[in-house]
Parts: C-alpha cells; structure tokens; sequence
C-alpha cells in the first residue's frame, strides 16, 4: 500500500517516482459514425442517454485521466457499461481512441505506427481477459507460448520459456492438454502464464476472474498477489467486485458511464465516498476490515490518557480493535513519533457494530 | 363523450365473421384476389394469351440471336480483349483436362491404353483419401470406384470426377481467398453478397446457354459452367467461417502484438479449417449436380449416359449411369465430410498414433507407385475388367421393367398421371396460362403486394414485364402452373413430415438421414426413375420437382417447429391446449417464417427440376432451352427461354423473401428461429443451391 494523504481526495497523479509506468491524459472513446466531431463540441457534454438519442453514438470513455507507477496495482471499477473493458482495451489500441493521449513507459502509444504498437504489444503491455480467449487447436504450452512465437522466437527456446512459466502459475503437467480439457480456472492459468511469457511490463486484466466461482476466484486472487510480490509487474486490474478491488489494488479507479468519478486509495473511497454512486458501491464493504485509524481517530485533546497503547494511523481497524477494547486507555495514533490522534473504545465499537446491525452507509466520524 | 364509450363496446360485439376477416386480413385478401381472377378469367378465357408456336422466332428472338452471334465473331476473331482473354482460359482449362484424360481415361497414340488404368487410378485415390480422411473412409471409396467400373462406367466415372475435381480446385482456389477477404472487409462483403445471392438464385441450367455461345460446347465450357455454378458456396462458407471466429480469441491474440500474416496463419485458418472445408463439401456437391447437367453442352462424364438414355428411351442406361452418380455423391459427401472432422482430430493425436500414421502413409505410398507401375505396364491392372459385368442385368431389367410397365401396367400409370395432370394441373393451367396476360399479371402483381408488400410488387412487375417483353409468356405460364402447383404439393408435405419431425425426436432421427442423402444428390438422378413411370411429360418432371425439393422444405418446416420455445409449448400445454390445437394454433403458426422459406425454396428447388424436366422432353421454357443448344437457328429464342426462367425464379424468390421477412417482423420469435435457418440454409445449398435470397 502507498502512502495517503490524511485529508481524502481524488488525486490523479501517480503517487510515487517520475518514471511512470503508465499515463493517460483526457482519454475519450465514443462509439458511433462521426465520433471524432463530436469532442469539443457541446454535445460531448450531454449525458450518454441524451446523446445516443440525438447522435446515434455512444460514449465508452469520457474524459479519463490517470498515472500508474511501476509496480503499482491500480484497480478500474464500476458497474456493468460503464466503460472499464473499453478503457483498458484503449491503453494498446485494441479500440481505438476517439481523443486522448496514453503513455506507456514514456512511450507514446496513441501516436504509435502499426509496427511500434506491435512492439508495444509483443515485449510491453501484456492481457488477461475474462474469456481467457485461449487457442482452442493448441495445447496449453504453445498457447503460452504465442506471445513468443509471434515474436519470431524458435520453438525450442519458447517452449521451454513456456514450460517455466506454465510452472510458474502451477498448471505443472498439463502442459500438453487442449483448453477445453481444462476447468475455468485452470484455463485462466493459462491466461495468466501466456500474459507472464513475454515478461511484459505491464499487466492487464479484464475481470479476470468474474466466470469463476468464488472459491476459485479466491485462490485466483491469491495467486496474483504472489505473483505480484515475486515479479512485481504494473498491474491494470479491472473488476466489478469491490471486495476483489480492495483485496489487490493499490489504488483504485471508479468510472461511472464512461467518466471517472473517484481515484483514490482504498480506504479513502470507502470512508470519503466521492457521491452517491461510490457510496453505494462501498456500502457492502465492512469498513473495519478497510478503514485504517487514521479514518476514526479524533484530534487529541489535553485531558487524553497518555497510557494507551501506541499505534501506527495505517493499522486497520479491525486489526487494532482487540488491544484497544483490552486496555482501559485509548490508543494514541504516533506518526514519526509524533501524537497525530486518539481512538477511543467507543470509535471502534461504533464501526463494528454498525457493520453488525446493517452495513448501510452510516456515517464514519472522520 | 358518449363516443369514446360506445366504441370498445362496438369493437366488442363485432360479428365473428368480421373479426376472423381482420385477424387473417392477407388471407382473406388473396382469396379475394384468386375469386375475382377466376371471375374475369371465366368470360375472357382464351383471349390475349400471348401463345406462340413452337417453332415461331420473333423479333426479341433475334436481337438476341444478333448478340450471341456478335459475341461468337469476337470469339473466333479474337477482337474483343475479354473475349479472347476468356477464349484463352477456355484454351488451358481445356489442356489440362485433356493432358488429365490422357493419364487416367484416354489413350494417346501410340499407347494403346492411357497412362495409368483402374489399379493405379484406385490406388491413388485410396492414399489420397487416407491421407486426407482417414482409413475408414477407404471402406468406402475403394468400393464406390470397383463399382463404376462393374457397372460399366468406368470412363465416364473418371471423366466426371475430373471435370469435377478441376472445377472444385478452381473454385477452391479463388474461393477461399475471396471468402476470406469478404470476412476481413465490410465493403468486400456488401459488392460480394447480393453477387452470390444472385448466382444462387440461379437453376444451374440457366447459365449453361451463355457459357455454350461463349466457349462452344465440350469439356472446358462444361467445367466453366462448373466452376460458375459451385462457387459461390465455398465463398460464402469461409466468409461465414472467418467471421464467427470467436472474438474473445481473435482479441486475445490481437493483444500479444501479431502481425496480419500471423494471424491468418496461425489463428483464423486453423481455427475455420473445419469450416472451410464444409464449404469445399458444399462447393463439390453443387459441382457433381451441375457437372452431370453439363452433358446438355456435351460435358465428358456420368450425365453423358443419362441424357442418352432418356432421348433414346433406353432408360436402363441411364438407371445404371444414374446408379453411378448417386455412389459418386455419397462416396464425395461422405469422404469430404469424415475429411472435415478428422480435419480436427488430426491435430491431436498423440505421438503413437501420429507414428503409426506416418508409417501407413509410407506404405500405401509404396503400395500405390507399385500399383501405378503395374498399370502403366499391364493391360490386366489397366483396362477394367469385364466380368463381373453387374450394368448389363440391371439395365435389361430395368428396360424389362419399363417394357412391362407399357404393357401391363401402363393403363395404372397412365391414370394416375391423367387424372392428376386433368384434375389439377389443367384448371389452374388454365386459369393462369389462357386468362388474357394482362390479367394473370395483374393478379400476380396484387397477391405479390398482399405476400410481399411494396419491394415484392416492383420486383414483380419487372420481371413480368420482362418476360412479356421476351415474347414467351404463354410458356412461361405453363411453366409456372407447373412450378405452383408442385410447389404447393411439396408445401403440404413438408407441413406434415415437418411437423410429425418436428414433434418426435425419433421421427426426426428416422427420416433426417434420408433427407441429408437426398439433398446431396444431383437433381438428374431424381428424374431417371419418374421417367421411367411416366414417360416425358409435365407431370414427370413435377413429381420429379416434388421428390428434389421436399426433402429442403421438410427440414425447414421441422427446424422451424422444434424451434418453437419450449416455453411457449409448455405454456400453452398448462393452459389445456390439445395435440391439434398445439399444432394449428401454437405451432404452425409461430414458424410462420419457417414456412415461408419451405416455401420459398420449395418453389425454386422446383422450378429448376421442371426446367430441367422440359429439358429432357416435358416441354415449355426448358424445351426451349434445349432447342437453343441443338438448332443454331434457334439459340436466340433459347436465351429468350432461360432469362425468362431467371425472372420467374427472381420474382418467385422475392415475393416469398420478403413475405417471410414479414412474417419475422410481425412474430419475432418464430422470425429470429427462421433468421437463424436463412443463415444455415445459405451456408448450405442443396447441389441444386437455389436462392437463399
Ligand atoms: N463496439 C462497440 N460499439 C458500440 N458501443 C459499444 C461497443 N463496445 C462497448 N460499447 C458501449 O460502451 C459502453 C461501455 O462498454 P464496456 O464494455 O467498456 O463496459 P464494461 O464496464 O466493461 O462493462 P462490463 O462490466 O459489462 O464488462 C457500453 O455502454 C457499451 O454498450
Ligand atoms: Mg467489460
């Protein structure tokens, strides 16, 4: 997890190094006849109902603009349409942009020929898609192995990177099944490797795991965290299912008909939802398991007992929950050894309590 | 006030009669259409009907006699590039084949047998089948070739398969690549589509003329007229292939950084190979039907027997020669099929088996240079051998047959066909053919704007005029009556078969197979055992008509029937519907669009049989047709003959076309069940592959 700001806010801007890994800059894509004339003009800033009506032309993106850093997981979500598969396919062209500039490494990709989006595509940026989309005539090996062979690499030396990589995501053994030998699970295994063969930079998911059932989409979820503490790739994670949001990203990304509504951390779009549509988004979560301290303690005061226990603002709630209920004192919140706030047993039971009864959107002292 | 209160009272006692009238508004429409026809008919029968003798040239005729001549001049002048571009095609397509009858059916001097005789010739085929379609498919073609030659057509077998195997490559080989465009590129497929749809709309007789005026008659005019005819098919397929690639595949791989060339190599021809070789199934099926109909322009081959035959009236010749095609159909069909799903198979078998393979293939490898040394040397593994001879008693007893059937039995055949042909086919012959054409064609044009609406009524004033104007109405009629009244058989048959299919998963497992085997044959062989009952005349050829197109219709109608939503069954079951309620008004009803494609295709199956029936001795526009091949004086009034066939088949398809269309639009589930069957029907002609327009 990176750092936060004490005070919620959306904040576009990577928030570590100058080397980004990934930079998108007033991104729109509008689907329809004419498309590009519409930008700029009064009409993009009808509402996407009001313009199908008068244009015939629908908006997948309206106006995104965001930063990754390397190594980052940065998550996209929203509901059903509201343009996240549209965003993502965008960063590599696979849609084109109706407007917007993307940067990829520093590499400008929304001006790239064919030939330098082919590079993009073979060495750079790598997907995951929900269908997983896997070559049906090959075996599991040369399906990982594609991203190489479209590279020009010989057999010998891509079947072996392969059966490394095929390791690496544990489908050791199957390497000479078909796809449709394979569970879902196992065949987005097989995603996922073909995506690790290239080594890319920069991974991309489109909901990766929604045609799983829960139980496999777990160790799914699992597997990706791993993966990303053992290679520690930039990661564009798309979902709709807030729990895997903030289960993996480092920050997270809310779109809502094709615009972008919040950007922030986790714990900052479930306490300091941007409007309604976030809150509603989060009002499922339980906040303890999220909300770190720094979200429930309050300014200290002179008469505070200086006897509680000492913690970090970044602990989580629920984590925090058991020693403070056990001591008599309230827990002193310490940044750089510096008082920052208090947490009193009655701000932690107030959360955890209201998840209890009805997790609805009660409002978080903050 | 009072008015809005009284009206849906109003609406509610309206009489049944009224509301029966308004619920089936077109029906009733039609029936008033044909009671009024047949009112004027009844007063003015006989006046303005536009018949003209047999013989009789006019002056359209000659126009068009004018332009086939032109046409001929530039072609032996060579003073047209394109003429002479074609006339050069002409030239190599011709080479080859002959360069291919002298290897495997012609000697050439001073040889005194060809090259390569009935051991090596099977042989080859035997390590070309294994090769391609695996061993179990051998336990058919070898069997399908030593029959040709025991039946007695071992030439003419070869001459076929030839003629066929050059115009399937050929169309294999500017097909697929135009399939393949057309599915990559929108404006390709919008140029392409109405093209094809318009060649399939065709009976493949139509385009025999032209090709005879352009090239002259024999085997490169014949495999021209092939290539024409089966084309389309194998287009169409890999076009339908390449786009129902799935996308989630053609994105992912999209998004590894492919280039163009990899992706058709290593995604979309793998993954449509099954696909595209459906469509060279297809595209072989329609080339064997219309290889054998090119006898009428004196194509080498199976169809050369048949046609003798049935002009000379020794019809056991063509029985054994139709005995022939139909082995050659199945043994093609078959093979080609087993080569399609082993086409899959293939790429996954272990190494074992792969091995195993390799090594049989080197064999029959061997096997097959030391057959073709033997036939190339011996005379006993070249010429075919005589005996068994199994043709000679199959054609004497079908010739008994025949002979018995004029003799004893000729006065039950002879009343069956009378009866039909003075009860049924008469009134309404008379009725469309000697009412004034100005009548017929107004009531063509009213029942075509009640079945089709505005688009239906504009097609069928053109070609109606179309054939006024090329002067063969009063036959064009007659074919017509011909064509409608079979059809309407055919209707009704596939109404029942279709929906005793449609409604017992067991009846439709008894009787598909029988279907898929007679659409797969060429429609000439359908006409060989009606001849031989009921001699040639019109009634022949339309119960040959029926026999070729129901098998089409009654798949449509069951389709359609079985696409009816379990739901809506299950629905109308709960609320105490009855087995003949649910037929009349759940079923049939909702495969409405289903019913108009039987249609629709039932009336072009059978236009084309009755054509081709007039052909081979039934008279009207197909004698003409004939007439234009044989008599150089008559070839204009020929042409005259097939365009007026092409506008009949147009307005016919229209009219149905777009009536089903409208049927979708005013059922939607039954039309998106009928959407879906035009799109199957399209990638699947019957070798006859009329419109799917
Ligand atoms: N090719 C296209 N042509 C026209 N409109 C499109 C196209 N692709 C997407 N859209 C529209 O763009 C909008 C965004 O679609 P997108 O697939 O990006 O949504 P999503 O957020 O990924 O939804 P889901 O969660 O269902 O995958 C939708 O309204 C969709 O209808
Ligand atoms: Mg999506």
């Amino acid at each position: 997890m990176t750092q936060t700001e004490n005070r919620p806010q959306a904040e576009n801007a990577a928030p570590e190094g100058t080397d980004l890994a990934l930079r998108v800059e007033s991104l729109w894509k509008i689907f329809g006849p004419r498309a590009d004339k519409i930008i700029g003009t009064p009409d993009a800033d009808l509402s996407r109902a009001d313009l199908k009506r008068k244009t015939g032309c629908v908006v997948g993106v309206r106006d995104v603009s965001f930063e990754v850093a390397p190594g980052e997981v940065f998550v996209v979500m929203g509901l059903s349409g509201s343009g996240k598969s549209t965003l993502v396919r965008c960063l590599t062209r696979l849609i084109e942009p109706t407007a917007g500039k993307v940067e990829v490494g520093g590499v400008d990709v929304s001006n790239a020929s064919e030939s330098q989006l082919r590079d993009l595509r073979r060495h750079h940026v790598s997907m995951v898609f929900q269908h997983f989309g896997l070559l049906p005539h090959r075996q599991v090996i040369d399906n990982v192995a594609y991203g190489l062979e479209v590279r020009g690499m010989g057999r010998k030396e891509r079947r072996a990177k392969a059966e490394e990589v095929v390791g690496l995501v544990g489908l050791d053994g199957y390497e000479r099944s078909y796809p449709d030998q394979l569970s879902g699970g196992m065949q987005q295994r097989v995603g996922l490797a073909r995506a690790l063969a290239g080594d890319p930079d920069i991974l991309l998911f489109d909901e990766p795991f929604s045609a799983l059932d829960p139980l496999i989409r777990r160790d799914m979820q699992n597997e990706v965290i791993r993966l990303h503490h053992e290679l520690g790739k930039t990661m564009v994670f798309i979902t709709h299912d807030l729990q895997e949001a903030l289960k993996l990203g480092d920050r997270i990304l809310i779109m809502r008909d094709g615009a972008l509504v919040q950007l922030g951390t986790p714990d900052e779009v479930v306490a300091a939802p941007a409007d309604d549509y976030v809150r509603d988004f989060t009002s499922e979560v339980p906040r303890s398991h999220v909300l770190t301290l720094r979200w429930v303690m309050r300014e200290p005061r002179d008469d505070d007992s200086l006897e509680g226990p000492v913690m970090s603002p970044d602990t989580i709630v629920r984590q925090a929950a058991r020693a403070a209920l056990a001591s008599d004192h309230p827990v002193r919140v310490m940044e750089e050894g510096r008082l920052i706030g208090i947490v009193d047993d009655d701000a932690i039971l107030r959360m955890v309590v209201a998840e209890t009864d009805a997790p609805d959107e009660d409002g978080v002292p903050a | 006030m009072t008015a809005v209160v009284t009206a849906p009272r109003a609406a509610r006692h309206r009489p049944a009669v009224v509301e029966m009238v308004i619920e089936h508004a077109r029906l009733w429409a039609l029936f008033l259409v044909v009671v009024v026809w047949v009112a004027i008919w009844a007063v003015t029968q006989g006046q303005d009907t536009l018949a003209l003798s047999a013989s009789a040239i006019t002056d359209t005729h000659r126009q068009l006699q004018d332009a086939s001549n032109w046409v001929e001049d530039a072609a032996s002048s060579g003073s047209s590039v394109w003429v002479n571009a074609a006339n050069n095609f002409a030239d190599w397509i011709n080479s080859v084949f002959e360069w291919l009858q002298h290897i495997f059916t012609v000697p050439e001097f001073p040889r005194p047998l060809p090259q390569i005789g009935w051991l090596g010739t099977i042989a080859l085929a035997a390590l070309v089948t294994f090769a391609v379609a695996g061993w179990r498919s051998l336990l058919l073609v070898v069997p399908s070739f030593l029959a040709f030659g025991f039946l007695g057509y071992w030439t003419d077998s070869i001459d076929l398969l030839l003629v066929t195997g050059i115009a399937v490559v050929i169309a294999a080989a500017v097909g697929i690549p135009l399939g393949l465009w057309m599915g990559h590129s929108k404006v390709v497929t919008a140029i392409v589509t109405p093209v094809l749809d318009f060649m399939q709309t065709m009976p493949s007789f139509v385009y025999l003329l032209p090709i005879s005026i352009l090239f002259g008659i024999g085997a490169a005019a014949a495999i021209i007229v092939t290539l024409i005819y089966a084309t389309p098919p194998v287009v169409r397929i890999t076009a339908h292939g390449i786009r129902t690639l799935p996308a989630g595949v053609m994105e992912a791989t999209a998004s590894m950084g492919q280039s163009r060339r990899q992706r058709l190599t290593k995604v979309e021809l793998p993954l449509a190979k099954r696909t595209i070789i459906v469509g060279i199934n297809q595209t072989m099926m329609a080339a064997l039907s219309m290889a054998t109909i090119a006898a009428f322009i004196d194509g080498p081959g199976l169809g050369q027997p048949v046609l003798d035959g049935l002009k000379r009236g020794q019809l056991g010749t063509s029985f054994v020669a139709g005995i022939a095609i139909v082995i050659m159909a199945i043994m093609l069909d078959r093979t080609t099929t087993a080569a399609s799903v082993r086409s899959e198979q293939a790429s996954r078998a272990d190494q074992a088996h792969t091995a195993l393979r390799r090594g049989a293939l080197g064999a029959g490898a061997i096997g097959t240079l030391v057959a073709l040394y033997l036939s190339h040397n011996y005379v006993w593994a070249n010429e075919f051998p005589s005996s068994p001879d199994l043709g000679t008693p199959i054609r004497n007893k079908v010739d008994d047959f025949g002979q018995w059937l004029l003799t004893d039995v000729s006065s039950l055949t002879t009343s069956i066909e009378t009866t039909f042909t003075e009860k049924f086919l008469n009134p309404v012959q008379s009725l469309i053919a000697e009412s004034p054409w100005y009548v017929t064609a107004a009531a063509f044009a009213l029942i075509a704007v009640i079945v089709g609406g505005m688009r239906a009524f504009l097609f069928t004033v053109v070609c109606l005029a179309g054939i006024y104007y090329l002067d063969l109405w009063n036959f064009a009629m007659i074919t017509l009556t011909s064509v409608l009244v079979a059809t309407a058989i055919v209707v009704l048959l596939a109404v029942v078969v279709g929906v005793w299919m449609g409604r017992s998963r067991v009846v439709d497992r008894i009787i598909r197979p029988f279907l898929d085997a007679g659409q797969t044959m060429p429609p000439f062989v359908f006409l060989i055992p009606i001849f031989i009952l009921f001699g040639p005349n019109r009634f022949t050829a339309m119960v040959a008509g029926i026999i070729y197109a129901a098998p089409v219709a009654i798949k449509l109608v069951a389709d359609g029937i079985r696409g009816v939503s379990t739901e809506t069954v299950e629905a109308a079951e709960s609320s105490g519907t009855n087995k003949w309620q649910m037929i009349t008004k759940v079923q049939l009803p909702m495969s409405r669009g289903s019913l108009l494609l039987a249609t629709n295709q039932g009336l072009l199956y059978v236009l084309s049989m009755v054509v081709i029936g007039g052909m081979a001795g039934a008279g009207a526009l197909g004698f003409d047709i004939v007439h234009g091949f044989r008599n150089s004086s008559y070839v204009g009034r020929g042409l005259a003959a097939g365009i007026s066939v092409v506008l009949l088949g147009i307005m016919l398809d229209r009219i149905t076309t777009y009536g089903a269309e409208r049927a979708q639009r005013s059922q939607d589930s039954s039309g998106r069940t009928a959407a879906r069957w035009r799109k199957v029907l399209r990638l699947s002609p019957a070798p006859q592959g009329l419109a799917h327009g």
